[in-house]
């Protein structure tokens, strides 16, 4: 195992070093080596609400009881504050990105791989942590990661987070799988019946695992691939398309592909797992020896909200620790608030989520947008951009 | 009074308006036509227009912001990148496939119900054709995933012969947009056997002409242009369908899956994209067209 964590901050560091460079040579764009986002404020206290906010969310994140009566965090938000909420579900990071452009919005619930592009545009101001007073009682290991934040300046409030793990099926996959060579090398011993998630950035998970099995590739970021690299990683994943019996990004699909062994290995989230399990599937999960990727998500604040004094106060109340639990334990993540935990129904819910477990997250590298300037902090060469990460993994599933 | 007086008023003008419009035929024309054709030219062909411009635009590669610079970037790609080359053939079989196999499915099914089903049934059996397309798409769907997932219907029904399912797949797909597009090609065949007059039966009959002869010289050639009919339905639904194909199609991509995953980030190519099952369909009709079959829509 590597010490992923050290690694990253270390290559945090050497970027923000270099952005700093660019910062006091005097210029602004964002083309010199290194993010350098547009300097906007953020504010440094809150005056009277709006009466209303507009948020951007993933499904499962902003609920007001319409979808089930008894799962409800928004009336009592809309009680205290007085801030009507007005809520759109986005299908995608990428929607996410779309929609905040319209400047329409408050507020977004963003994935680390859409927040740096957020961030990038200047669509996502940066927060004052200040004035979110939960924020203190989030755990440390979400504060200050490589996608939330650009030079030490948080760009929001993490939410929650949760790892892509491996799940196998126990009568069919034997020996128990301890590497992701399960859905890779060894892939042909299930030949039809493996799966992925469908998304290019599944690239990230490729490419973490010849991180560790091809170290004369030099991966130490799965994010930030060259052009070398990320053609390694393409390689790997069209060999495995020859096993994928299919992919999944309903999460609905995979646990019915499970159940019917249609599907016996590959990645998952701990809600799938949960939830086959709960149906009679025979599954068990693991993080692989490799590690493996992650999603973390932010509540950003639009640079161009029309309400920020609401939106700072939902911000406030999604990582309060009983709201937090109860998204958290609604939509199956690790919540971010370390006192979220003593709030949750199930009492076992923050073991099987390692929500305060920092070693099971130092394995876990989450999801960051790829982009040219390489996040890992080389400057020697170029990175391959998330657009051709989406053009490549057309012609991965051929 | 008042009332009275302004209702009387209204009438007037009314009576006067229709007067007008009496006196005024192609008025009254363009006051009809007005509306669809707008709908037609502005919102139909208009989308269609926007859609070939966009294609020519391009993306900023770290914003996704649409740049309208134009260029033919998009067109070069598709036509030089392996994979478009194979998922648009890919798409054009799938829909090809499944026009076939609905045809020869959809005629016995027609001839029983419009020629040898006792008169009374036959209303009734046409509703029965007709319920499936009551029922949700996805739902359809979703069941044929279970049938065909593994241990499912398909695998039971087909152990006994030491045979399994066709899994999920481009099979599975072929297998499921038939059964979804079967009624649209039974439909208009329905209808030509309907009215197929008895006497030209007889008559062929009288010449001496068997049954297999009767139905290549006599029914075939009535029948035909129904068949084409159809197949422009099952064709055009068949190449421009992309939910099917996630779901019971495993790993399988067609157009409307590039599409789909261009979309958001890279809207000038999904638009280019797009543009190939209308260039097909429009080929598809214009190769209909021929055979007589679109006077028969």
């Amino acid at each position: 195992m590597r010490p992923t964590r050290t690694l990253r901050a270390a290559a945090c560091a050497a970027a923000l070093l270099l952005a700093a460079a660019c910062d006091s040579s005097g210029s602004g764009g964002s083309s010199a080596g290194g993010l350098n986002p547009p300097d906007l404020k953020a504010p440094t206290k809150l005056g009277r609400t709006e009466g209303q906010v507009n948020l951007i969310a993933w499904a499962g994140y902003v609920e007001d009881g319409s979808n089930d009566p008894k799962v409800n965090w928004v009336t009592d938000f809309e009680k205290q504050t007085g801030c009507q909420v007005h809520s759109k579900v986005a299908a995608s990071s990428d929607e996410m990105v779309k929609l905040m452009k319209t400047g329409e919005y408050d507020a977004v619930s963003a994935s680390g791989d859409a927040s740096l592009r957020l961030i990038a545009s200047g669509d996502a101001a940066p927060v004052n942590t200040a004035l979110v007073p939960h924020y203190k009682d989030i755990f440390s290991g979400l504060k200050n990661g490589p996608w939330n934040s650009v030079k030490g300046r948080m760009y929001g409030i993490p939410h929650g987070r949760g790892a892509n793990l491996l799940m196998y099926n126990t009568q069919k996959v034997r020996p128990a799988p301890t590497s992701w060579s399960a859905v890779f090398d060894g892939a042909p011993a299930h030949k039809g019946h493996v799966t992925a998630y469908d998304s290019p950035i599944y690239i990230a998970d490729a490419a973490l695992y010849l991180r560790a099995t091809k170290p004369e590739l030099k991966i130490k970021d799965p994010y930030a691939l060259d052009q070398k690299q990320f053609d390694a990683a393409v390689a790997l994943l069209k060999q495995q398309n020859a096993n994928v019996g299919e992919y999944w990004s309903d999460y609905l699909k995979e646990v019915s592909a499970f159940k019917s062994g249609d599907s016996v290995v590959g990645t998952t989230w701990q809600v799938i797992a949960g939830l086959a399990a709960s149906e009679g599937a025979k599954v068990k999960t693991l993080v692989p020896k490799e590690g493996s990727t992650g999603w973390s998500d932010t509540w950003m604040v639009s640079s161009k909200a029309k309400h920020p004094n609401c939106a700072y106060k939902w911000l406030d109340w999604i990582v309060s620790p009983k709201v937090n639990a109860q998204v958290a334990e609604y939509f199956g993540e690790a919540p971010a608030n370390s006192k979220a935990c003593a709030e949750t129904s199930d009492k076992n819910f923050c073991t099987v989520y390692h929500a305060a477990d920092e070693s099971y997250w130092k394995k876990i590298a989450f999801w960051n947008t790829p982009i040219e300037q390489c996040l890992d902090g080389r400057t020697d060469v170029k990175c391959v951009p998330y657009a051709k990460w989406v053009q490549a993994w057309t012609e991965i599933k051929g | 009074m008042t009332t009275d007086v302004t209702t009387a008023a209204g009438r007037g003008t009314v009576r006067r308006l229709a007067g007008s419009l009496h006196r005024r035929p192609r008025l009254r024309l363009a006051l009809l036509l007005t509306a669809p054709l707008l709908w037609l030219t502005v919102l139909y062909l208009g989308s269609l227009a926007v859609l070939f411009v966009s294609a020519f635009w391009t993306t900023d590669s770290f914003t996704s912001q649409v740049v309208k610079v134009w260029s033919t970037d998009n067109f070069h790609e598709l036509l030089t990148t392996p994979v478009f080359r194979q998922v648009v053939l890919r798409s054009v079989g799938v829909a090809l496939a499944v026009t076939v196999l609905c045809a020869l499915i959809a005629f016995p099914v027609a001839f029983y119900t419009a020629r040898v089903a006792r008169p009374r049934w036959r209303p009734l059996l046409v509703v029965a054709i007709l319920t499936p397309l009551w029922a949700s798409y996805l739902v359809k769907v979703y069941a044929w995933r279970l049938i065909l997932s593994e241990g499912g219907l398909a695998d039971w029904a087909l152990a006994p012969f030491g045979l399994s399912g066709p899994g999920f797949g481009l099979a599975a797909t072929v297998l499921t947009l038939t059964y979804l597009w079967l009624p649209y090609m039974i439909l208009p065949i329905h209808t030509a056997l309907e009215q197929l007059p008895d006497n030209l039966l007889d008559a062929s009959a009288d010449l001496g002409a068997r049954a297999g002869r009767t139905f290549r010289s006599v029914v075939l050639p009535m029948v035909l242009p129904s068949v084409a009919a159809g197949s422009v339905f099952t064709f055009s639904l068949s190449l421009g369908d992309y939910i099917t194909v996630q779901i019971v199609g495993g790993k399988t991509q067609l157009v409307g899956n590039l599409v789909y995953s261009n979309i958001e980030l890279n809207l000038p190519m999904a638009a280019a994209l797009g543009l190939v099952p209308v260039l097909v369909i429009v080929l598809y009709l214009l190769a209909i067209r021929r055979t007589g079959a679109l006077n028969s829509l």
